[in-house]
């Protein structure tokens, strides 16, 4: 998948030893707070340099690329970075006034590991409330951990949405 | 002091439009926009009669191949018999009415449906074996426990439309001028074009005719869209600045006759097929500047020249928009109720388009358009706002869209387009009292 091959570049080394499953959770727990509570900055910080963050559309195979299919978001590292840029701006209108929302983080598992880094997935709920409606989202994600520096970050993340469509949601203005 | 508008003809047949060409004034009610007693008329008087997009001739590629849609409200399949003919059938079984076939897409030489079993050859025609004397002899010669078909499926340049009125004008006569514009985006690629996997589809909770104005209103962008093109101007750099202020460019309005419009011109952003952006690199740059050199030696300079560097954003009435701009964007949506739409959008390239080139295509696309653009979501945002601002209508009732009504030529962030589409609306929504 194209997540991982461009994300392979921050460097190669040999094969990461994961770490254990309660250290994601924690790392992973911790990201959604910084969602949540709209942290954005602290959030674009879990980014290992080079990385991507990526939404097919719903009902896409885990491997789906980016190169062939069209996606929601397909992000490399420069994209993500402005997506957090505009959505601290009030002219992000989607996001202003802010939603708010909850993520819940459940079912990770530690999927393997090789020179690019460590794989984890874990599948996701996230409620998105604005205008009192409530929108929820729901899936899988899977990620790919590195190690910078002795500080973990996010190499890849690729969210899937197990949906059929964004009905009713409509659209991914949030950060899933 | 803001008043209500009080309407200054005399006797006005429409409830919903008022147009002055004198005084350069166009209204539309609000209530257009939120009762069912409108939508119920627009099934019966417009998605009934006119042409609807279901699909383009490249999602079928091979003989047999089938995809299930709903078009128009209708549950139908578009496929291709063993033959290659493209057909369209009602997707319910003429026995107790299940769905015959239940999935996207795939390849079939007939269909089954799983209820009782009934069975199709994908010609449409009935294919059960029955023992003798359960029916009786020449059971179904008639044809009908065939599929039925869709009273009308035909195509222009790979664009498949249906029309459920087996009287209406042909296709080609009721495109009128929007086929000019489709054969411009048809002759980007000598190969022919091609739907890319991948779709978009969700809903907005918003009229469908907000969605009809919004996907080719020029005067919005710099209002609603001012975040995407802050990103542009540092993707783009000082040609972007100097895009948008030079008069040249300027999009123009054109009435494409029968509820269809275009507004063309020339925006910062680069394009795939003729438009190189400093972000894009020198390899970026001679791609570009070969698939330029090819389309001038096919369709002349001229020609080449429009159909590279001019942008257009096309409404074909009553509900597909194509959108050739940074990307392709074929884009149909339907009224689920006055509040509330589906949405399906897909992008169209070039077929054996190089895959760096198509990366760069797709990039463009999803930076603007879609559920997770950087534009998009904002244009959801002010449809639903709108239509949650019509709640007051019975006190604040009526749109405006005049802006530039009494220009010889209306430009791209005047409101022309929008009136070309509501004129055959409300013509179509009169019709026959």
């Amino acid at each position: 998948m194209s997540g991982v091959a461009a994300m392979s570049s921050p460097g190669a080394r040999s094969a990461e030893a994961p770490l254990t499953r309660a250290d994601y959770e924690d790392f992973l727990y911790h990201e959604a707070a910084l969602l949540d509570e709209w942290r954005l900055d602290e959030w674009f910080a879990l980014f290992a340099e080079g990385a991507t963050y990526e939404i097919p559309t719903a009902g896409s195979r885990d491997d789906a690329d980016s190169a062939e299919a069209l996606f929601y978001v397909a992000d490399d590292y420069a994209r993500l970075r402005y997506r957090v840029e505009r959505l601290k701006k009030p002219g992000a209108h989607s996001e202003w006034p802010r939603s708010d929302g909850a993520r819940m983080i459940s079912n990770v598992r530690i999927l393997g590991s090789d020179e690019t880094g460590v794989r984890v997935g874990c599948t996701f709920v996230t409620y998105r409330a604005k205008n009192d409606i409530t929108d929820i989202f729901f899936g899988h994600q899977h990620y790919l951990f590195t190690t910078v520096a002795g500080t973990l970050k996010i190499a890849a993340k690729r969210v899937l949405l197990d949906m059929n469509s964004l009905s009713p949601q409509g659209r991914v203005s949030i950060i899933l | 002091m803001a008043t209500a508008f009080t309407p200054p003809m005399r006797a006005p047949r429409s409830p919903w439009i008022r147009e002055d060409r004198i005084a350069g004034l166009f209204k539309v009610s609000r209530s257009a926009f939120t009762e069912q007693s409108v939508l119920d008329r627009e099934r019966e008087r417009i998605f009934d009669h006119c042409w609807l997009y279901i699909g383009h001739g490249s999602e079928l590629a091979q003989p047999n191949d089938y995809l299930t849609r709903n078009v128009g409200g209708r549950e139908l399949i578009f496929n291709r018999d063993r033959k290659g003919t493209y057909q369209a059938f009602f997707n319910t079984c003429p026995h107790r009415g299940a769905l015959v076939a239940r999935e996207k897409c795939g390849n079939a030489l007939g269909f089954k449906c799983f209820y009782h079993g009934w069975s199709f050859n994908n010609n449409g025609k009935y294919a059960t074996r029955t023992p003798a004397g359960v029916y009786p002899a020449g059971f179904g010669d008639d044809g009908s426990v065939d599929l039925a078909r869709v009273p009308r499926l035909e195509q222009y340049r790979d664009f498949f439309f249906v029309n459920y009125d087996a009287n209406a004008v042909g296709l080609e006569e009721y495109l009128a001028d929007a086929r000019q514009i489709l054969d411009l985006v048809a002759d980007h690629s000598p190969n022919g074009m091609e739907i890319v996997g991948g779709e978009q589809q969700y809903t907005i909770r918003a009229n469908w005719k907000l969605l009809v104005e919004n996907s080719a209103d020029g005067y919005h962008a710099a209002e609603t869209h001012g975040t995407y093109f802050d990103y542009l101007l540092d993707a783009v750099g000082n040609d972007a600045a100097e895009a948008l202020s030079n008069r040249e460019n300027v999009s123009k309005a054109y009435d494409l006759k029968n509820g269809h419009a275009v507004i063309e011109g020339r925006a910062p952003w680069g394009r795939p097929i003729g438009r190189a952006i400093p972000a894009w690199g020198e390899k970026g740059r001679q791609d570009v500047a070969a698939i330029v050199a090819e389309l001038q030696a096919r369709v002349g300079p001229e020609r080449a020249a429009r159909i590279a560097d001019r942008d257009r954003n096309m409404i074909i009435f009553p509900n597909l928009v194509i959108n050739d701009i940074m990307a392709i964007t074929v884009r149909t949506f339907y009224p689920i109720a006055p509040d509330l739409m589906t949405v399906r959008s897909f992008a169209l390239a070039p077929k054996g388009e190089a895959r760096d080139a198509r990366k760069r295509r797709l990039d463009n696309f999803l930076e603007f358009l879609g559920p997770g653009g950087f534009a998009t979501p904002d244009d959801v945002e002010a449809l639903e706002s709108a239509q949650r601002g019509y709640v007051n209508q019975r006190d604040a009732g009526w749109n405006d869209i005049s802006r530039g009504l009494l220009k010889d030529q209306p430009a791209g962030d005047d409101e022309e387009q929008m009136r070309c589409f509501w004129r055959e609306w409300n013509r179509r929504m009169e019709d026959g009292e």
